[in-house]
């Protein structure tokens, strides 16, 4: 009798993969996944996404990356995620060595650790990485038997409350400075350097490297910075971030490698662009990644058609902070449309402006009766929004939602945030009386025989965050009781509208948003909070059901960290930031300006309109230089 | 036309759940370019069913997923290209077309038509098997009655499944049994091992044993005169 193969040469044993959920999150052997013999390979890189299997694979710059990396002959590059909580547990009782997907091989024995940074609660995941893997959770702890652990992602823009964790921080887009890194590791080898001789090399000779251990801080009595300086000469004072300026020829994975169990993303994305025009106050995407570079039409065909084949894939997303300013969209929407006609694809469209076109196009690719219309006005009165500089109008939303009503959309989607700087109660009302109208707008518009079931609003509110490199850099934070109140006094709002019944209000958790606060601002006395908290026993905290707020308040309290000295304190023109010392683009001048202008309820246009000399031209290329609406030539 | 598909799964691919094995194989069919047929409608998805879903841990030399395609060449080509497609873990061990349904009568899907599936376990542990239980087996089936604890919506009933027991025998090792599988009266393959390993008087520690499923069959006798054949046969090549 023929048998199988049932013989495991998995890190797990058989009865651990049957007793956890879900075990194709560590089996590796995904479809696209990439496999080399690691005795003809130089360096051994290992890429981490510090949250679940799910979300983590469904990232679209580790496979960037990924892809990046497995096409250098000399790297082998694999992927470890966060073990969910069932398994953590196993492997710490039973002293199991935390591996990659790949070769299921100890994460402590490679090269590199890379640890993607997308979101400020997932850093005792971070931790937990490094703890399973035996890697001491400290770089100054760390000896030359351990992988050099970097960091990078947009959280990387505030490395400090983290940045005793790591040895290397690489700031910027990932597809420029990898190479010189990984040829000074070898040639620091050869030469027979240790770890502090690449990293002190690194600062010194790689662009857009940071190396916390390399920099002194002092800080005046009141908490603030005083200084902020490299230790040794040679060490740049200022990191500059990395960009891609051509992105139509960086790589690119045509065949990203495919989860076998569900994705939060189960589809092929499709990066249009890269940076936004718009500048929104608050948002911090919308100044990191200026200037905007798009790729160009052709590459965009080509790259969805051999996505399409290289995975199978039955759903394509574009992907961009907002498709609608992508110059040529209607000829890639109806190039879309007509493949994946042909093809049986779905296509899904998120961030797309409403209007006629958009509508049209929604209208042939979705079930209207299904799908809901999405507008974020994120405040709810036209003044609060020129402070945000959000240049969505009333008049622009009722006139998108009349369309939608008029082409059988009954569902509408409302996000906003509360506590944004000089808000009032009047403010907040408006979020009531923006849906009031939206619904009597739909009863106006639609007549009775027409209507496809009772409209139904639903509007949701999260809580304003001020974020590094935004012009909201310098403006206090609302405390918990700040927001439970406004989120109180929107709720109260909703219910004395008219047309209540139809409006249904969900709002976040008050508890997540401070800790996020203390991180996005914070400096490098807060890392010992995040050490305690995981101590005792904090992790995943981006998850509702694992997240333990009062640990956290207790590991505060013992650090003797003050939460309102990182949120609620308002900033002077004068005070150096923890994050000063990395140049994302933009300066610190055009923000002030920025946030000086929110003040008086100023919009500014946007880069197409006309440029506001943010700074981010010195890159010299995207749409800085192109030409603009109105100027001659 | 209705396509037949039996494939293999194993390695560590036993560790991938019923559902990832169907969406696995929605993409599968789409880079290998098989032209399968899809419902209409906004979202439309391929037409595809499966027999009897194999659970978390277990291989199978016996899986089988019903398909309709449009257009097509020949078993030999569509098998090629699917397996060309497959990772290490699932294979695809045959193509065969099912004939065009009788009119009037009801289209039996992959799922509706299972009656019977064969099974081999073996220790997991190297140099153990159940060799020295050969002589048992005769006196195990003798038994009139076998109890065993089977789930239900209800919760858990004592069940009889002497009569769902239709062969079982040592060969090389393994314990091999055929039992019923149609959807009245299936029997898992833990419970007759179970109750086997009762009878022998063999503990074994948790996760010792290897459950391989070898085939899925149904019945194309009568009610008192039952044949069963593999799914397999009951199409054809093309
Ligand atoms: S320099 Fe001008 S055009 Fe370029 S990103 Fe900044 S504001 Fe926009």
């Amino acid at each position: 009798m023929q048998l199988p193969d049932f013989k495991n040469r998995l890190a797990l044993p058989d009865r651990i993969l049957l007793s956890v959920d879900k075990p194709a999150r560590y089996i590796g052997g995904e479809v696209n996944a990439v496999y080399k013999d690691p005795e003809r390979v130089n360096i051994r890189f290992v890429m981490c996404f510090p949250d679940v299997y799910e979300i983590g694979m469904s990232h679209l710059g580790i496979q960037i990356l990924y892809e990046m990396f497995n096409r250098y002959e000399d790297v082998w590059c694999e992927r470890v995620y966060s073990p969910w909580t069932d398994l953590d547990r196993i492997m710490r009782e039973e002293k199991i060595p935390l591996f990659a997907l790949e070769s299921q091989d100890p994460v402590r024995e490679f090269d590199f650790l890379g640890i993607t940074l997308q979101y400020e609660m997932c850093y005792t995941n971070i931790l937990q990485i490094l703890d399973l893997a035996g890697i001491p959770l400290l770089s100054k702890d760390r000896g030359d038997d351990v992988p050099i652990v970097i960091g990078g992602g947009p959280c990387s823009y505030n490395p400090e409350p983290i940045a005793p964790f790591f040895d290397l921080f690489y700031v910027g887009e990932g597809e420029t400075a990898y190479r010189q890194l990984l040829d000074l590791y070898k040639e620091n080898r050869a030469a027979g350097g240790d770890r502090n001789s690449f990293l002190r090399r690194a600062a010194r000779e790689v662009p857009g490297m940071y190396v916390p251990s390399l920099y002194e801080v002092t800080y005046h009595k009141d908490g603030t910075i005083a200084s902020f300086l490299p230790k040794e000469p040679g060490v740049p004072e200022k990191v500059r971030k990395e960009i891609v300026m051509d992105l139509d020829s960086a790589p690119y994975p045509e065949k990203p490698v495919i989860a076998y169990t569900k994705a939060v993303q189960d589809r092929v994305v499709l990066e249009i662009q890269r940076g936004c025009i718009r500048g929104c106050r608050f948002c911090q995407a919308g100044q990191i990644y200026r200037p905007v570079r798009e790729k160009r039409l052709e590459t965009l065909k080509r790259t969805a058609l051999a996505m399409l084949e290289g995975t199978g894939q039955e759903e394509i997303s574009l992907n961009s902070l907002s498709s609608s300013d992508y110059s040529h969209l209607e000829e890639l929407v109806d190039f879309l449309m007509e493949t994946c006609r042909e093809k049986k694809v779905n296509i899904s469209l998120p961030s797309l402006r409403i209007d006629a076109f958009s509508l049209d196009v929604m209208g042939k690719v979705q079930d209207v009766k299904k799908s809901s219309l999405t507008f974020a006005p994120e405040a709810g009165s036209q003044r609060l929004r020129d402070v945000i500089n959000k240049g969505l109008t009333e008049e622009a939303i009722l006139q998108g939602a009349a369309l939608a009503f008029a082409g059988g959309w009954s569902r509408v989607k409302l996000y906003f945030m509360l506590g944004l700087p000089t808000e009032t109660e009047e403010d907040i009302r408006g979020i009531a009386e923006l849906c009031n109208k939206i619904v009597a707008l739909y009863y106006e518009t639609v007549p009775k025989e027409k209507r496809n079931g009772p409209v139904q609003i639903v509007a949701s509110t999260s809580f304003f965050i001020p974020k590094p490199f935004t012009p909201f850099q310098w403006a206090p934070m609302c405390t918990r009781e700040e927001f439970l109140q406004k989120a109180g006094l929107t709720r109260h709002a909703v219910h004395e509208q008219l047309n209540q019944k139809r409006i249904k209000y969900n709002w976040h958790e008050a508890d997540v948003s401070v800790l996020e606060g203390v991180f996005a601002r914070g400096d490098r006395r807060v890392a010992q909070v995040i050490l305690r908290a995981y101590q005792k026993g904090c992790l995943y905290d981006a998850w509702a059901e694992t997240f333990r707020y009062d640990l956290w308040l207790a590991a505060f309290e013992e650090c003797q960290i003050d939460i309102g000295f990182y949120t609620a304190r308002e900033r002077g023109k004068e005070e150096i930031f923890p994050w000063d010392f990395l140049d994302c683009g933009v300066n610190k001048a055009y923000l002030w300006r920025e946030w000086e202008r929110a003040q008086r309820a100023e919009v500014s246009p946007n880069c197409r309109q006309s440029c506001q000399g943010c700074g981010a031209a010195r890159f010299g290329g995207g749409v800085c230089f192109e030409a603009k609406e109105g100027a001659a030539g | 036309m209705k396509v037949r598909i039996k494939f293999s799964k194993y390695g560590a691919l036993r560790f991938i759940g019923h559902l990832d094995v169907m969406r696995f194989f929605q993409k599968a069919l789409r880079r290998a370019g098989i032209d399968v047929a899809y419902t209409t409608g906004f979202s439309p998805h391929q037409i595809m069913t499966f027999a009897s879903p194999l659970g978390m841990g277990l291989c199978s030399l016996g899986e089988y997923m019903d398909i309709e395609v449009c257009s097509w060449q020949s078993s030999e080509d569509m098998k090629r290209r699917l397996q060309a497609v497959c990772p290490a873990g699932i294979d695809i061990l045959s193509v065969r077309a099912l004939p065009d349904p009788v009119p009037n009568r009801k289209v039996i899907s992959a799922m509706a038509s299972v009656a019977a599936a064969s099974y081999a376990v073996v220790w997991k542990e190297d140099g153990r098997s159940f060799d020295g239980c050969q002589e048992l087996t005769q006196g195990f089936l003798a038994q009139e009655e076998i109890g065993a604890l089977k789930e239900t919506k209800q919760g858990t009933t004592k069940v009889n499944i002497r009569p769902g027991i239709y062969e079982l025998r040592v060969e090389d090792g393994a314990l091999v049994f055929l039992v019923d599988a149609s959807s009245s009266g299936n029997i898992k393959p833990s419970l007759v091992t179970e109750a086997f390993l009762d009878f022998a008087g063999l503990s074994v520690p948790k996760d010792g044993l290897q459950y391989i499923r070898l085939e899925i069959y149904t019945d194309q006798g009568s009610p008192d005169q039952p044949r069963l054949v593999p799914l397999e046969e009951m199409g054809v090549l093309f």
